[in-house]
């Protein structure tokens, strides 16, 4: 078996939850985590003669997603019905966008291994969320939970541009990227607000029609897109190799299990009856609307990678961490307020506050430091008010308290010591007690003077600048 | 005319709807008789015209992002076949 005679084809659908105050087509709250059903009404638990009526900030939000995603936006879009019998659709049909979405014809740049590359998007329609089913009974009953019903949902389809499991992930986080700059929805793959389906084929290298797909669901985070897929290409590669055919099917990821599953059932293809939704007039989107949602948009994750590498002149790999993440590139540029050394804030960014962040799996809302914190902690630095040492410690009581470098300074006493009377003395008691480091000193181990820095450090708690320690600890040696 | 009896099986099928031999034959029927009064429509030359969803001249009717009070649980339930734990009980159905 190897995938390396095939080409990998993958195209994602991306499910994106908006995050308003209210449903699409009703008033009920979308609030996260409300007792089952409290969040329902007529419209949204499909009683006949009801009548939905559009959420104006779900299409705001919409036409923001597809506009970052640089998408046309039609100037005419409307709402289909797409039916199928299913217990968490209480009105057998999703009111969904059929031949007029709100955005088509878009695309996003994603970087692997060092090389940028287009993958197109297809479309961004609005749609709404289905509920939320609990087998019971050993299997025999389902409870049905309607408060997700009619949420607010983007589909964002790709292009068969995905070329590897790789791509998937790069493209994946570049599109949760661009929806949280954009503000539009959590994005959080691990409670819903993100979900990602794909369709994976193989192809020999040089063929130009598609292979045979499967289409494969369940995969709750970015690891499990990536260990599916690559499941995927290994399963499919087989197939292939012993000449058999790649069958259509939809097929379940199991996290547990690290295999896929077909689902049956396949077979009767979807006949969805996609028509008109009577019931929800057409929407006309002007130049004036598109102008007021495209001011709206900020400035997006390469714009902002780019000006970081040309104007601060970070290298493009810490660029492209920092941007990936909104909270992260704000705290980089609000500490740019308190001090000039870019370099300085990205690399306690990329060291100690990812560092600190990733052993402990936090995220970056989870603790308290501020741009102002790191950015007047750095002019400390600067200063020679604080050792770098120090600086670490004052690092650390930011990130659990947002207290300011300078009242921590002062509260713990953690003055740098440039005091050469001061030092000097230490470094004359570390020398008379470490006779053995002298003399391998003496005899021209010159490493053995780092075991003596570091003594005085110890003894200054830290505090001792350190440059004079070790001017001060030669001169007593030679002297 | 363009239904045949499989039409009409699909579209039972689709619907959940379990037909009696002869239903499938009334239906067909009518189902033709329908679509032929509906073909009529292809008399007119609309080679000019756009297509048409609404007959109202009515667009972007929407509503402002405002919470309205939800149904009372006891409401929300008045309809359902079943109930369990705030939740609706339905038999299962296999993926």
């Amino acid at each position: 078996m190897s995938t390396s005679k095939y080409e990998t084809v993958v195209g994602l659908e991306v499910h994106v939850e908006l995050h308003t105050k209210t449903k699409i087509f009703c008033g009920c709250s979308t609030e996260f985590g409300a007792p089952p059903n409290t969040h329902t009404c007529p419209v949204c638990l499909g009683h006949p003669g009801v009548l939905p009526v559009l959420n104006r900030q779900a299409v705001d939000y919409a036409m923001k997603a597809a506009m970052a995603l640089n998408c046309e936006i039609g100037d005419v879009s409307k709402f289909d019905r797409k039916n199928y019998f299913y217990p968490d659709s209480p009105k057998a049909y999703q009111i969904s966008q059929y031949d007029q979405p709100i955005g088509l014809n878009g695309y996003i740049d994603i970087e692997v291994d060092g090389k940028t590359k287009r993958i197109g998007i297809t479309r961004l329609h609005l749609e709404e969320d289905a509920g939320k089913l609990t087998h019971v009974d050993g299997g025999y009953a389902s409870l049905v939970d309607f408060n997700r019903v009619g949420t607010p949902l983007v589909e964002i389809v790709s292009e068969p541009d995905i070329s590897s499991p790789e791509e998937a992930r790069a493209y994946l986080e570049k599109l949760r990227a661009i929806m949280l700059y954009c503000d539009v929805s959590d994005v959080k793959m691990e409670e819903g607000s993100m979900r990602c389906d794909a369709n994976i084929s193989l192809r020999p290298h040089g063929q130009k029609e598609l292979g045979t797909r499967a289409e494969l669901k369940n995969m709750n985070s970015f690891r499990g897109v990536v260990r599916g897929l690559e499941y995927e290409q290994f399963r499919q590669a087989e197939i292939l190799d012993e000449g058999g055919e790649v069958v259509q099917e939809t097929r379940r990821w199991d996290e547990t299990q690290g295999k896929t599953f077909s689902m049956r059932g396949k077979e009767e293809a979807h006949d969805y009856r996609y028509f008109p939704d009577p019931d929800l007039v057409t929407l006309h989107i002007d130049q004036a609307w598109k102008d007021r949602i495209r001011a709206s948009i900020p400035e997006l994750p390469d714009a902002r990678k780019a000006r970081y590498t040309s104007e601060y002149g970070l290298p493009e790999y810490d660029a492209g961490v920092i941007t990936s993440s909104k909270a992260l590139a704000d705290l980089f540029e609000s500490s740019l307020a308190y001090t000039k050394d870019a370099k300085a804030v990205s690399n306690w960014i990329m060291g100690d506050l990812l560092g600190y962040l990733n052993s402990n799996s936090l995220e970056l809302s989870d603790v308290k430091l501020t741009g102002q914190g790191l950015g007047e902690m750095i002019g400390l630095l600067e200063k020679g008010t604080i050792s770098s040492k120090i600086a670490k410690t004052v690092f650390k009581e930011m990130l659990q308290s947002g207290k300011l470098p300078q009242q921590i300074v002062e509260e713990q006493g953690l003055v740098q010591i440039s005091d050469e009377g001061a030092i000097l003395a230490i470094v004359q008691e570390v020398v008379a007690n470490n006779p053995a480091s002298v003399e391998d000193y003496k005899a021209g181990k010159e490493k053995a003077i780092g075991f003596l820095v570091g003594q005085v450090m110890k003894q200054s708690k830290g505090k001792a600048n350190p440059g004079l320690v070790n001017k001060l600890l030669v001169d007593v040696l030679k002297g | 005319m363009s239904i045949q009896t499989k039409d009409v099986e699909h579209v039972a099928k689709l619907a959940r709807l379990h037909l009696t031999d002869d239903e499938r034959e009334m239906f067909t029927e009518q189902l033709n008789a329908i679509l032929q009064y509906a073909e009529k429509l292809n008399e007119l030359n609309t080679d000019d015209i756009a297509p048409t969803t609404h007959v109202l001249h009515l667009s972007n009717v929407m509503r402002e992002d405002e919470v309205k009070e939800s149904l009372p649980p006891e409401m929300v339930f008045r309809n359902a076949p079943d109930e369990e734990d705030g939740q609706f009980k339905v038999p299962a159905v296999l993926e």
